[in-house]
Parts: structure tokens; sequence; C-alpha cells
């Protein structure tokens, strides 16, 4: 009976210590607020905002399956952050960029935006990547009204404003996308036999919505979906090859692009690849193609490998030296970036910091969260990317176009115009030929 | 008698949470529930391994079990949350059952190499059946704040409630589970198996009930869990959660349900520590993402070495309240493989 008194006490009194050891570590998150209008003074207008500094935060994929290229994007974007800070920074404030690794993983993602938001206190989550992971925490994000912006992934999801006005795309949705790739496909490779190769999320499935609208049904002789979770691809390829797909069309993952030729490669099957833009950066498919290679004992030439794949970009081609966004990002590169190369993920990091500071100048001097998403609504200019931004009150989709590419010893070369077109199925797929603003000297964007 | 004790300071600690909720902010909050989330998942371990002498390596997927069938129940039905809840004890319970049955054949290694295959592939089933259980990305699983409350009550702090509730109802019955005669008889069958078959045990019996009850907190946990994070994935119930549920029972001392609640704490509190600690210091993210392992694996072996009995065993020590008769948890384990010889020179 004694005992007993002890026992039943002791879990309970544990879960109370506990509870307490807990509340001992809190932290007084105090965020100041009222905004003040005018005046030359730098308050602390919204939470994650002080006088000095201004703290967003991201969940990226550092390490696991899609970190191979993807882990260079915060690295790149907070690179752009260090050149901003050091010249001025944003009216004053710097910008503290706080990225913590997901893996991948919707349910890391689930609890370490959480701690951004409810602990760090971050003015706003920024390039959040992932489909599968960001969709994990968007509504949560929208809950607590934190301005969501440009999700690092091209989701049509991200279009809702009415369900997520918090939430913003960046990069050219899979939709947009799909119906661009599939266009040139019906229109050079009529008659011949497609595969889809995709991943089996919203991802892929977005991208296939849009080949499907272009590509006519009966030249599709195959679908076949991967889990980002399962690298055991053969059987999915060897399906391709049985279907006698000619041309593939792929969208997937840098490491997924990758594992689909090497594969292919061990069946003799040798298709036309069209790969959409996120996995398709050539000097990342190269070292992945290496390392695969390697890893089973045998030496590619990755550059060989890449020949040919047929792709599209929505940011300058990393070959124009005479684009003077490339000669930006170069120089930016070079002074604090110098340990990455310079592929498209790095551009596309760097490029997405651009329109991220874009948007905080525009947001005004001492902005609230509600300032921000204004800002974005009101349009943002085009920047470093190839097409216009669709932002609207109604309208949170990102870039709207893209040119096409063929990897050429790897180097992305672009093909004929920028075509810009909508998400919808009908909707026409026009050139856009007006030529692209030149990037600021200063390399920030004008107030 | 020992239920209106067990009750009484549940009450009041469930008083003393429910002030704290009030003080401690949403992030601290979300912590709490997410801490008694896994409170409720480690204590039905605790209770297998340490009472009952069965060991599971592959827990976390009862809470898959539970944390599913919680999400598909809310998008579906619509259930309330309570009804969520209760059903997740229910569907896991049954898995549980049926684990059990096999469980009570399997002896030491066996049965932990049985229950680690289903940790490791229970999570793939998500993925082969896309449609209903969404694959990778999982199924969102949004519950909203009780109209009673008000629209800008925050909604972490309703769901620490009801994590906390759950947790303390759960530990009250388990508490009471194990100084009823069925814990009694899972000590006895823990002990030696053939002496308490001699005594008219059902063994087999006895072995499946706690399986099945120790199913159903997880399936709780995994609800809970799933329910505070807003999401249900196979990325949440890997083979690292299943062995770091199994290890946060062992360190804070198995059998013990004080212990399970040291457990959690460490369970919940440390990655975020390390995170921050390895972030501040630049690490890689290769290497800081391996750090939380390392350091489970590290606090695992210290533990051990200092308090075999785990943190609660410390505690006990400390207050001078040891109790001998329970037995050194860590026993319970190592005697299982010779259990097996002495079961079948008895029984054949």
């Amino acid at each position: 009976m004694k005992r007993s008194r002890t026992m039943a006490f002791a879990p309970v009194a544990g879960l109370a210590a506990a509870a307490m050891l807990i509340t001992s570590c809190a932290s007084s998150g105090s965020s100041g607020s009222g905004s003040s209008s005018g005046g030359s003074a730098l308050t602390a207008s919204a939470p994650g905002i002080t006088s000095a500094t201004i703290t967003i935060g991201s969940h990226q994929p550092l390490t696991g399956i899609a970190a191979p290229g993807y882990d260079e994007i915060s690295q790149a974007s907070n690179a752009y952050f260090q050149y901003v800070n050091s010249h001025g920074g944003i009216y004053g404030r710097k910008i503290v960029y706080k990225y913590l690794n997901d893996q991948y993983n919707p349910s890391l993602t689930s609890s370490l935006v959480r701690q951004l938001v409810l602990k760090d206190n971050v003015f706003a989550i920024f390039n959040g990547l992932g489909t599968p992971t960001h969709l994990a925490v968007a509504p949560f994000l929208n809950s607590e009204k934190v301005p969501d912006i440009f999700v690092a992934s091209g989701c049509e999801c991200w279009d809702a404003p009415s369900k997520w006005p918090y939430t913003f795309g960046w990069q050219l949705d899979y939709v947009r996308e799909g119906k661009i790739l599939g266009q040139y496909i019906k229109q050079h490779f009529a008659g011949k036999k497609i595969g889809y190769f995709y991943q089996n999320d919203e991802f892929g499935q977005d991208g296939v919505k849009g080949l499907d609208y272009e590509i006519p049904a009966k030249q599709v002789v195959a679908k076949e979906a991967y889990d980002a979770t399962n690298t055991a691809i053969g059987p999915l390829v060897a399906k391709l090859k049985a279907a006698g797909a000619q041309v593939v069309v792929s969208f997937s993952v840098p490491a997924f692009t990758a594992l689909l030729k090497l594969n292919a490669l061990g069946l003799s099957y040798n298709p036309q690849l069209v790969v959409s833009d996120v996995g398709s950066d050539a000097i990342t498919l190269a070292g992945l193609l290496q390392s695969f290679a390697k890893q089973s004992h045998k030496t590619v030439n990755g550059n060989q490998l890449t020949q040919g794949i047929i792709t599209d970009g929505y940011l300058p081609a990393l070959g124009d030296a005479s684009s003077s966004w490339i000669q930006l990002f170069t120089q930016i590169h070079s002074q604090y970036l110098s340990k990455l190369p310079l592929d498209g993920n790095v551009e596309y990091g760097l490029s997405a910091g651009y329109a991220f500071v874009q948007a905080m100048l525009k947001a005004g001097r001492n902005p609230t969260r509600q300032d921000l998403v204004n800002a974005i609504n009101a349009g943002i200019g085009q920047g470093p990317v190839v097409a216009p931004y669709a932002y609207s009150a109604t309208n949170h989709n990102g870039v709207t176009g893209a040119y096409l590419g063929i990897i050429d010893n790897g180097v992305l070369k672009p093909q004929g115009s920028v075509l810009v077109t909508d998400a919808t199925a009908g909707g026409a797929i026009t050139p856009d030929t007006s030529p692209q603003p030149a990037a600021p000297t200063s390399g920030i964007p004008a107030k | 008698m020992t239920l209106a004790k067990h009750l009484g300071i549940a009450l009041i600690v469930g008083l003393a949470l429910f002030l704290l909720s009030y003080k401690i902010g949403t992030y601290r909050d979300y912590q709490l529930a997410e801490f008694a989330a896994y409170v409720v998942a480690v204590a039905g371990l605790t209770v297998l391994i340490g009472i009952s002498g069965q060991i599971s390596i592959g827990h976390g997927a009862f809470m898959a079990i539970g944390a599913y069938a919680a999400a598909l129940l809310l998008m579906h039905l619509h259930w309330p949350l309570e009804l969520l809840i209760i059903a997740a004890a229910v569907v896991a319970a049954a898995a549980g059952g049926i684990v059990g049955v096999a469980a009570a054949r399997l002896r030491g290694p066996y049965l932990a190499g049985a229950t680690l295959m289903l940790a490791v592939a229970l999570p793939s089933i998500a993925d082969r059946y896309q449609g209903v259980f969404g694959g990778d990305q999982g199924l969102d699983i949004n519950v909203s704040v009780p109209g009673f409350l008000g629209a800008a009550f925050p909604l972490t702090q309703w769901l620490a409630w009801v994590c906390c509730a759950a947790a303390l109802i759960t530990l009250v019955l388990l508490a009471n589970l194990g100084r009823s005669r069925i814990g009694r008889s899972w000590r006895a069958v823990r002990d030696d198996e053939v002496a308490a078959s001699l005594a008219g045990l059902n063994v087999a019996r006895l072995q499946v009930l706690a399986f099945v009850v120790s199913s159903a907190c997880a399936g709780v946990g995994g609800a809970l869990l799933a329910i505070v994070t807003a999401n249900v994935a196979p990325g949440a119930f890997t083979l690292t959660l299943s062995i770091g549920l199994l290890t946060a029972a062992v360190i804070g001392g198995l059998g013990s349900l004080a212990g399970a609640v040291w457990g959690s704490v460490l369970f919940v509190l440390v990655p975020g520590f390390l995170t921050n600690l390895t972030s501040s210091h630049g690490l890689s993210g290769a290497a800081s993402s391996s750090v939380p392992i390392a350091a489970y694996g590290l606090v695992l072996i210290v533990v051990m070495l200092a308090f075999p009995a785990g943190l609660q065993g410390a505690v006990r020590r400390l207050l001078g309240t040891a109790t001998p008769t329970v037995g050194t948890p860590l026993s319970a384990l190592r005697r299982q493989a010779p259990a097996s010889d002495t079961k079948e020179k008895g029984t054949t």
C-alpha cells in the first residue's frame, strides 16, 4: 500500500517536473508592434524586425535525397543577402537568414517551421523548399498570418490567394512548365512514342497535367511515377523501354534524373530526354552521374551523359556572359560563394534572394507582415527572371514563362524566344519578345 | 483506493499544466503538446518491455497506424477530436493484437527482429497506396479550436491541453493497470514464464494483452503527434523514431512510468537544443543532422553506465526511495534469451 503511493505519484510528479523544465528554458519572446508611419527612425515594426535586423527563416534539404544541388540554394540566397548587407542593407537593416535542414521530410518541416515562427519569431518564411515539405506547413503559416513568400517549388497549389493569402509561389509553376515543354514535344516529336517519368506527388502530377494539356493522349505510351524515398527505379525504366517510349519527359529532382539516365544506360535504352528545369541543372547532373556511377565502380563522363537533354529555363543562361545579370551573379559568387560551383542552383538562390529584397524595399521603411504581402500583391518588377511575374491580389503565381534549351557539352544553350502562358488548359502559349531589363549597376534593386 | 489517489494527483498536475500553458508562449505550448504525445507512446512501450518483458523495436509503426487512422477518419468522416483519439487507440490496439499473437511465440532477438521489420516495412505502404495515404506527402490533419474558447484562442495551447489530458489519463490508467492483478501477472511472466504458467497464468494471453495495451498507447501518441504537427507522412515514422522511443524508455528507466516522462523530455528537447548548438557553431548540414542521433547514443551509454535503472532509477536513489522489488529494468531484457530455453524444456 505504501509503495503504491510512491509509484503512483512518481509518473505524474515527473510529468509536472518535466513541464517545469520545459518552461525554465522558455524564452521571453517579446515583439514590439505598432507600425510607425513615416519618420526616419527604424522601429521594431513587426515580429522579426528590429531597428538593425530583419530575421527570416526557411526550411531546406541540406542532407538527404533532395540535397544534391538544392543544398546550394539557401547558401546562395544568403550570399546575396550578405552582399546587400554590406551595401547598406534594406533601409539600413541587415538581413539575418536562418535556414534549417528538414532533409526533405515533411514531418521535420512541420516542427522546424513552428520553431522558426513561434520561437525564433521570424518575420517571414522565405523560399521554403519542396512541394511535399512545404504543403505540410502552408496551412500553419497562413493561420499564423506569417508571410510565406517565394516557395521554392513550382506547385500550382501556392496560387490560392483566397485560401492562403500569405503564400506566394516564385519559380515557373509546373503546369505552365509542362505546357511549354509539352508544346515543344508536340511540335518536334510528332508521331513519336512519349513516356512520362515523374515524382509521385503534386510536383510530378502538376507537371503531367501541363504536359497532358499539350501532348496528344494517343502519343503517350507509358506514365511511370517514382517515390522520392525509393531509389530502386529500375523496374520503372524497364517499363518505359518495354512500352517503346522514344521520348521520355521527366519531372524529377536531380538525383532521380541521374538515376533515370543511368538505369536507361544499363538497359541499353537511349530515349530523347526532356527534363523539367528543377531536375536538369547540367553541372549538378554531371556531378551526380559521376558519383552514382562511382558507387557501382564505373566511370562515366557526366557531360557526355547530359549531352542533348532538352529542358527549359526561366533565369538567364549561365553561359551568356553578355547578360548583366550573369555578370552580377558571377561577381557575387566569386566574392561570397567561391567554394560552390556557379550552377543553376546558385543562380536560383541568388535570384530568389534578389526578389525578396525587391519585395522588402517595396514594403516600406518600417513594414508590418501585411505590408510585405500587400507589396507583392501590388506586383514586383521582373528582375533576373526572363518573363514577368504574375503577382496580383488574385494571383500568387510567380514567373510566367521560360525559354527552351538544350544541354550541350555541360552548358544550357537556349533555343528560340521566351514563351509565356497561363496555367489553364486552353491558355495560349505566346512568345515574349520584350527585352529583359538589365541588372542595376549597384546590384541592389531600386527602392 | 489507489485509483482515487492517482486521479487526485493527476488532477493537481493537470491543473498545474493548465495554468502553465498560459505562461509559456505558443512555441513552448507546442513543445509541451509534442512531449505529452511522446509520453503516451513511451509509457506504453515501457510497460511492454519493463513490466511484461517483451521487446518492441517497431513501436513507431503503431504510432503511424494511430496517426493515419485519425487522419483518415477526420478527412472522410469528420469525426470530433476525442473520437479520433479513441479510434486511433482502437485501431492500433487491433494491430497490436495481431502482432502480439506472433510476438507471444517469439523471444528475445527474434521478437526484436520481427518488430524491427514492422517499423521498416509499414511506412512504405503509404507510398504503395498513394491514393489512400497520400504517399510521401502524407495527409493533412487540421483541427480547430473549439467554439467556446473563441476564434482568437491559440490552437497550440488548446492542443497542449488535449495532449496533456491524454497523457495524464494514460498514465493513470497504466499506473492502475500495473498495480492490478494483470500487472502482477505480467511481472510474474516477465520474471519466469514456467513458474507463471505453473501458477495457472495463461502466459501467451497475457503477452498478447501487453502488446494490445502498449500499441493502443502508441496509437494515441501517434494520433496526438499528427494532430499537433497538422500532418501525417511516412517520414515521421522512420526507424529512427522507433529506436528513439526505445531509447527514451531505456534512458528513463524501463518499467517506470515516471521514467517514460523523463525519456520523453530528452526526446523533445535534445534535438532542438543540439540543432541550435551545431548551427551556431557553423557545422555543415551533413554533420549537424547526425549530431542528435550521435548524442542519443552518447546519453544512452552514459545513463546506462551511471544509472543502470535509468533516470528514474537515479531519482529514486537520490531520494532514497529505491524499490528493489520492482527489479532492475535491464534485467527484464537480459532475462529474455534464457527464458526461451526454459520454456521449451518446461512445456515439451
